[in-house]
């Protein structure tokens, strides 16, 4: 079954598309030369996987690994507990208009720009140092959660929110026992997950200024000293995995 | 005791879905709501502890004027009211006790109710009404682990837990069986009769309902078209109620049908359906 | 037991007293510990620097608004450059992780060893972002968008492979029964029972990262990967505010725009 039922109008589509490679690859100036240049450069990053270097540096993998573990867990904390209100906010079954717009303005803010532009305008703000790098990833938490929570509140089923109301539930009360009940497991999971993606921007953040592994893994690669980079990238692989394999346990746990 | 007066509910959808109500409702009767689908049953119930807004008319509780109340006076008022609901409307993943307790909310400030502390009148009671409906031995069960019968008697439970002056029941039964039905209605007019409560039953089930009710009440298009004792339902009035009724055009749809499936079981003016349909657009 | 009866008075809690002071624990653990890492952020941060960051940021604001609208035509180069970043990437990433999902998948791989070396990579390419790749790929094949394009490529893989391979996880079995048992081979039991049923899981994963990588490609261009990151990081070198608010405006549009298409292709397939 074609997704497109007229077949002209498929042929149209199919045609657009290979035209747009064509000329998106025509755009592509591909030096060559400089390619297989770099392809040992490219050989001798992937070897040093095999012998990654954690000792030269490992004070700076240390420190710079703390931080950016430090900052994962206090961002997401912050980011996660701004987002419950504005995700209420930008429910539209539970909020009034107004709310709506401006939570959804803050949301849509936070969700359009990458983190690392964030970052910059953060860092011009504060200062460098790990404390912009928080601030960037509560904000970009905020735009995550509150999108997905909002979504997920509007997804609730209305007949149990009509029957705690009707109790005579003051607003709050109403949150409490209506909606939470229905959208905990889910706000747990991402909020774990987000954990997990904060964790992985934590690493790259650093370029910018904004504290974390970034900025030693960026020096390490720009140094071309690939040993380190490939240390760096395997624990922070290791614990992208190690987080995810926490979070499925605490996922069925919650359920 | 409940006095409903010219009482209009249109949708902004441009249907009207109530035009001009007038019903009375003494202390301690039981009252059966009949009428096709879509002709403004649970709009009615709904319009009388305002989960939904009627656009005219009043509805006076006990001498109170219900309508026009705002925030804590609204809370107030709606305590007075319980409610049972079709789809039972349970807090799944809350335990049958909090669910019981939950008709206290109108009663107990936010930080206690957060905390899940209740008086221990408020439990014995919750435990008394569990006894009842003879679920204690599941009090700490979640509301997903029973069965639609069990769900439903919990409904009640919560409902009478708020002490309330009238109860308001949408289709009890609709969603069970038989046996579980007339199980359900018989312990609703119980309870209503050993504690005076006035009743208002949204019902398909028209034979059901004249076994159990003092009163019928037959809407069709958002007016009242019967009203008497249940043996005085004959087949002419059913008709009245329901047979001259297009079933292909709702009430609630009014003129323009076209709005998807008319005439569906599933009452597509019903403002369940509304909301429901807002959350899932 | 949650309800207690003592002479004439009951009580309820709701959870057993045990499990409710174990989640007190964990509360308090949860606490510590981020305050914990708090006091490693503020010992790492310099707070004088933090009293004039209203103003910064004001001033900063200031700078911006009016948005330099004079560069917005040399913008647009860079601006089809990031789309073809994005595309094109996401495209050579859908086109690697394909292969790589039925590879993974429990039900369709060939062999468990196999699995293990497709699942490695896919969760290399997942735990490091784009821009790392970027980072690494202008130190390989030197700056512009051909690096961009392939740092897209690379991230999506394990994005696209991973949420492809649990919808291949996902399928019902009968029809896939149903075709094996009139005698279809390997590759016509993929066509006609495996591949309808994950067509909508596919065609949604793949415009979703191709949603996120539109904004992903916007800053690849600070490390030299090409697209208009690049106009953004020379005018933030050259402190020229308004041309940077211009960029963001411009970035800001794209991104809405991509969305919505995303939005609206998934929706039309689900």
């Amino acid at each position: 079954m074609p997704f497109v039922s007229d077949r002209r109008l498929r042929w149209a589509l199919n045609a657009g598309v290979l035209i747009y490679l064509v000329l998106a690859w025509l755009s592509v100036d591909v030096n060559w030369a400089r390619v297989s240049e770099g392809m040992e450069r490219g050989l001798n990053f992937i070897a040093s996987f095999l012998q990654p270097d954690f000792v030269s540096r490992s004070g700076e993998i240390f420190l710079g690994l703390r931080e950016s573990l430090t900052m994962t867990l206090t961002s997401t904390v912050i980011g996660v507990a701004l987002s419950i209100p504005i995700g209420l906010g930008a429910a539209r079954n539970i909020a009034p208009l107004p709310v709506y717009l401006f939570c959804r303005l803050i949301i849509a803010l936070s969700r359009t720009f990458q983190e690392i532009i964030i970052a910059i305008f953060f860092v011009a703000m504060v200062g460098f140092g790990p404390l912009a790098g928080v601030i960037t990833l509560a904000f970009a938490t905020v735009g995550f959660m509150a999108k997905l929570l909002a979504e997920d509140i509007e997804d609730a089923r209305p007949d149990q929110m009509e029957a705690v109301r009707a109790t005579g539930a003051s607003w709050l009360q109403w949150i409490n026992y209506a909606v939470q009940p229905q959208v905990m497991p889910r706000l747990i999971g991402l909020s774990l997950y987000r954990l997990d993606i904060n964790f992985r921007e934590s690493a790259v953040i650093g370029i910018v200024g904004a504290g974390g592994i970034g900025a030693t893994l960026n020096t390490s690669i720009n140094r071309y000293d690939y040993d380190t980079s490939a240390a760096i990238l395997l624990l922070v692989i290791l614990i992208v995995l190690a987080s995810e394999y926490f979070s499925g346990y605490v996922r069925k746990w919650v359920q | 005791m409940l006095e409903l007066k010219q009482l209009s509910k249109r949708y902004a959808t441009g249907d009207l879905a109530l035009n001009g109500v007038d019903l009375e409702v003494p202390a301690g009767q039981v009252l059966a709501l009949i009428g096709p689908s879509g002709a403004g049953k649970s709009t009615l119930i709904r319009c009388i502890n305002r989960l939904v807004e009627p656009i005219s008319g009043t509805v006076m509780l006990d001498g109170e004027k219900l309508s026009g109340l705002r925030g804590g006076k609204l809370r107030l008022a709606r305590r007075q009211i319980g409610m049972i609901f079709q789809s039972y409307a349970l807090v799944e993943r809350l335990s049958v006790m909090e669910n019981v307790l939950s008709g206290r909310l109108g009663y107990i400030g936010f930080w206690r109710s957060l905390l899940r502390k209740y008086d221990s009148a408020d439990i014995k009671q919750a435990c008394e009404l569990l006894d009842r409906v003879g679920l204690l031995s599941m009090l700490d069960k979640r509301g997903d682990a029973l069965s639609g019968g069990q769900k439903q008697r919990v409904g009640i439970a919560r409902a009478l837990m708020q002490q309330p002056k009238l109860l308001l029941v949408d289709e009890p039964t609709a969603s069970l069986d038989p046996k579980t039905s007339r199980q359900i209605m018989r312990l609703i007019v119980e309870l209503c009769r050993e504690q005076n409560l006035a009743v208002i039953i949204n019902i398909h089930d028209v034979a059901l309902a004249q076994q159990f009710v003092d009163r019928v009440v037959g809407l069709a298009a958002g007016e009242v078209v019967f009203d008497g004792r249940p043996d005085e339902l004959t087949e002419e009035t059913l008709t009245l109620i329901y047979g001259e009724e297009d079933w292909s055009t709702d009430a609630e749809d009014g003129e323009h049908g076209e709005d998807e499936e008319s005439g569906d079981e599933s009452e597509t003016g019903d403002p369940l359906n509304n909301i429901a349909k807002g959350a899932h657009p | 037991m949650p309800l207690t009866e003592t002479n004439n008075t009951v009580a309820w809690q709701r959870r057993e007293p045990k499990q409710q002071l174990l989640i007190w624990a964990a509360w308090f653990v949860g606490l510590v510990l981020f305050l914990i890492c708090w006091k490693v952020i503020s010992d790492n941060t310099i707070w004088e620097f933090l009293e004039d960051a209203g103003v910064q940021g004001m001033s900063l604001i200031n700078r911006m608004i009016p948005p330099d609208w004079s560069i917005t035509g040399s913008l647009m180069r860079p601006l089809w450059d990031t789309l073809n970043i994005a595309t094109v990437g996401t495209a050579l990433g859908v086109a690697i992780a394909f292969p790589l999902s039925f590879l993974t998948a429990r039900n369709t791989t060939p062999h468990p060893l196999l699995r293990g070396l497709a699942l490695t990579v896919i969760v290399s390419s997942r735990s490091i972002n784009a821009l790392i790749w970027a980072m690494l790929l202008v130190t390989i094949v030197g700056p512009g968008i051909f690096a961009g394009m392939m740092a897209i490529a690379l991230r999506s893989i394990g994005f696209v492979g991973k949420l492809l391979y649990e919808a291949i996880e996902e399928i019902h079995p009968e029809p896939v029964e149903a075709i094996q048992a009139s005698g279809a081979g390997r590759a016509q039991v993929l066509a006609y029972s495996v591949w309808p049923q994950i067509l909508p899981a596919f065609v949604g994963t793949a415009v979703y990262r191709w949603d996120i990588n539109i904004r992903e490609s916007t800053v690849l261009g600070l490390v030299g990967a090409g697209g208009i990151g690049l106009q953004m990081n020379a005018a933030i070198n050259n402190l020229a505010w308004g041309q940077v608010a211009t960029v963001f405006v411009l970035i800001f549009a794209t991104v809405i725009l991509s969305e919505w298409v995303s939005a609206k292709v998934r929706a039309a397939v689900y």
